[in-house]
Order: structure tokens, then sequence, then C-alpha cells
């Protein structure tokens, strides 16, 4: 008899057990996201997997990463004398001062010329399948040349450019070193670039130490700030912003102000002229956002505070609104917490040595 | 008489063409089609089912077929009708690596 009562109290000890251990977690510490999965706020739980981190940045087959292609790249990245005026360099916009941005609302182009959008961070873009705010280049490579033949940027004239870096000794050697064997013309020029921005990479923040099991990593307000990120009826921010990127590389019209111009930019729409793509544009990563201010691609947002109070409205001008934005309804708890988490987005500064350019 | 024979025949012929007229299934689930290239005869027809917790949308901007579906949520289903042989390149205009080749045959 005395057997079978210690038999009995070792079961309602166990049973006390598992009520005390389920109880002692917060009630909201599973959040059933945007994909519509049960997210488990634990650091380092099977359920974050989503957010985990590519350990490398996907290349291209003919210009894999190599040392030689990195460094001409950022040389080429620095050099003003890719501009007309020699005066303005990719980095002139997208500056490691500024989260490889800028600071500026929308960027200022050849002479200052005040350009429509602002400057988007180089910050994790090799992981983006499609570039630029309408999407209208696949891939860095195909970006590169752009903003140096565009009349309102750097504005350089590409045929003195090649003439230039084919007859400068310096890059001459940089080339053969980095390209063997390929000519000095666009292509190599647009390869070398790429290269160097797929090296501009933030994975090492607070939330990523997180994910990967550290508990310490995020404040409580940090990881609230990360539920109400996923939840569908608190910040809905997920459903756009996803993946370890935080981008669907999607495109949304998120009714700014800017949006009700007389004749507003139609973003994606010149790219696709479909009807839902009037005004949509193609969603940023959060990561870095505590250095990429202002934000919105018309750079109306001054703060992370004030971005949060326009999705908070569910917009502004709401003709051909994305069916992702609503009224969301945030405590100022949410809100704050909502901002926190944005912050742990942010990787150590990584110093930025600057080149030395060939002569 | 002879007219109601024709009748007759032609309305044979028509169910008999309906009946091989097919519709599949298409769904969009995770961010993608569930299938990236799909075979299909004149008059066959794709059914979109939106499998996702948001929006999507289907259109082609292709010579041979030239739609917009529009965008809309889970649960929901658009169907398009093909009329003519060719390549028809589907896409979802909200997120742009979702991609799916018609052969209309």
């Amino acid at each position: 008899m005395k057997k079978a009562f210690l038999g009995g109290a070792v079961v309602i000890s166990m049973t006390v057990g598992a009520v005390v251990s389920y109880a002692s977690k917060p009630h909201d510490a599973v959040v059933q996201d945007t994909d519509g999965e049960a997210i488990t706020l634990e650091a380092g739980h099977g359920s974050l997997g989503k957010w985990r981190f590519p350990d490398a940045v996907p290349a291209p087959a003919d210009n894999a990463i190599t040392a030689e292609r990195v460094e001409l790249g950022k040389k080429l990245f620095f050099d003003p004398r890719l501009s007309r005026d020699g005066n303005m360099s990719c980095a002139s916009c997208h500056s490691p001062m500024f989260g490889w941005s800028d600071a500026l609302p929308t960027a200022r182009g050849f002479r200052s010329e005040r350009l429509e959008r602002a400057t988007p961070t180089i910050f994790n873009t090799g992981y983006n399948p499609i570039q630029m705010w309408d999407g209208r280049k696949p891939t860095l490579e195909a970006q590169a040349m752009g903003p140096m033949e565009a009349s309102s940027e750097m504005n350089m004239d590409l045929g003195r450019l090649f003439k230039w870096l084919n007859t400068n000794p310096g890059y001459r050697a940089e080339f053969a070193r980095a390209y063997p064997g390929e000519a000095i013309d666009a292509n190599t020029v647009s390869k070398a670039i790429a290269t160097y921005e797929r090296t501009i990479v933030s994975k090492n923040s607070p939330f990523d130490r997180w994910v990967a099991g550290d508990k310490s990593a995020l404040t409580p307000q940090e990881v609230r700030g990360f539920a109400v990120f996923i939840d569908p009826n608190k910040g809905n921010c997920s459903v756009c912003h996803s993946g370890p990127n935080f981008t669907d590389n999607g495109f949304h019209n998120l009714g700014l102000p800017s949006w009700g111009d007389p004749n507003p930019d139609v973003g994606r729409f010149a790219q696709k002229a479909i009807g839902k793509m009037k005004g949509a544009f193609k969603t940023p990563t959060v990561r870095e956002a505590a250095a990429t201010a202002p934000y919105f691609h018309d750079g109306s947002a001054e703060t992370l505070e004030q971005l949060v109070e326009h999705y908070n409205k569910g917009g502004v001008v709401k003709t051909n609104l994305s069916p992702n934005m609503k009224e969301l309804n945030l405590t100022a708890e949410d809100k704050a917490a909502l901002v926190a988490f944005m912050r742990s987005l942010s990787s150590p500064v990584t110093q930025v040595a600057l080149p030395t350019l060939p002569n | 008489m002879k007219r109601i024979y024709r009748i007759l025949a032609v309305g044979i012929a028509l169910s008999a063409f309906n009946a091989q007229a097919a519709e599949i299934v298409v769904s969009q689930k995770n961010k993608d089609f569930s299938q990236k290239h799909v075979k299909l005869k004149v008059g066959d027809s794709i059914s979109f089912r939106n499998d996702d917790p948001f929006f999507h949308n289907v259109f082609s901007l292709s010579d041979t077929a030239s739609f917009d579906l529009g965008s809309y949520p889970q649960g929901q289903s658009k169907s398009v009708k093909f009329t003519k042989a060719g390549t028809v390149e589907i896409e979802c205009s909200i997120h742009p690596n979702m991609k799916l080749v018609v052969e209309v045959q």
C-alpha cells in the first residue's frame, strides 16, 4: 500500500511539474505568423529557422567572388573619376557613413540635381533576386552601369571612361588580376562592382544571435517587437518584410502621401503595366534600419517612429493601396517594441578603409 | 427532319469538344506556383488557387494570352481559358519570383 501511494505521489509531482513549466512561459510565447505558421518566441527555437541568414552570398557562375575582384570592385566603387565631373562615385550616394545610403530624403545626382527616389542601401543587395525600387534590373551586374550612364546621376561619357581605364596602368593591372584575359569594358566593370557590393552584408545582429540561440541577445521588449512584427493581427510587417533579409522582393503601394501628388511616381507600373503595380515599389530590407533613415522610396518618414505611424494608419492616400495594408490599431507599447525590434537588426559596424586609387 | 438531325449533330460535336477541354488547378503556395511549366491544349483552362494567407496576383502580358486576374486572398480561385496556341508567361505582379510558363498546343 505504501508503495502504491508512493507511486501516486510521483505521478502527481510530475503532473504538477509539467503544469508549472507550461505556466511559467509568457502567454504569448507562440505567435501564429503571417505565413500561418506557429512561431515559438524562444532563442534558438526550430520554428525560427526561416530567419536564419544564409551562410554564403550567391554569385553568378561567371563572376565568382575572389579577393582580386573585391579589391578592384572596391576601387571602382569609391572612384569619383567614373563620373563626368570627376567628383561623384557610387559611394557618394551609397556611403558607408550612412548605412551605405546618403541620409537624404531623395538622392542628389549630377550637379546636385534632386532625384525622385531615395537611395537604397547596398546592405544585403547581393541576396536580392531583383534590384532597384521598381525592379527594372535583375542583378547587381545589370544594375552597375546604370548610375554611371544616367544623365541625372554620374552622367559619365562611357567612351571616355573605358578609354581611360584601358590606358591607366594601375587599373590595367588590377583588371588583369581580377579578370585575366577579359576586356576592360562594361561587362568587367559591372562584374567587379557587383562583387564588391556582395561583400556588404549585415547578418550578425542581436536578432541573428537570438535566432541562433543566445537568450540574452534580445531584450524582452525587442522579442515583443518581433512578435508584433510577425503577427498578422498586430504589425503584419512580415507579410512583406519576410525571411532572413526581411523582404519578399515584391512590390506594394503603401499609400504614401506623395502618391496623392498631381503626377506621382508610378513605380513598378512603368516596368509591368498591371493595375495593382501603380505606385508600387519594391520591399526594402529592414536590416540596418537604424542606420538608413529616412525611410520609404520618397524619404517621407524621418524616423522609425514616423514609419510605424504610417503603417498604423493603414496608409494615407489609399487609391490602389496594397491589400496587405490595413489600420493596425497598435498600442503605444507595441509601437515602441516594434521600433526596438527594428533597431535590433543592426550588425556591429564594420570599419571601411578607403582604397588608394590608381593614378 | 433533316434540320433536326443537323442540330443534333452539331450538339454532339460541341459536347464532344467540351468533354475534351480540361481544367487544371495551379496552387499559389509559399510564394510560388505549384507548377513551373504546364502543357495545355487550346480550349483548356487553368484555375489559379491562392493557398497563401496573403494576397497574390496572376497576370500575363504575353502575346498569346494577355490578362490580369487582379489580386485575391487565400481560398479564392480564378480561372483563365487559353484560346490560342503559343507560349504564355505568367507571373504574380506582387511577387515577381513567381513564374509559370504555359505551352498551349
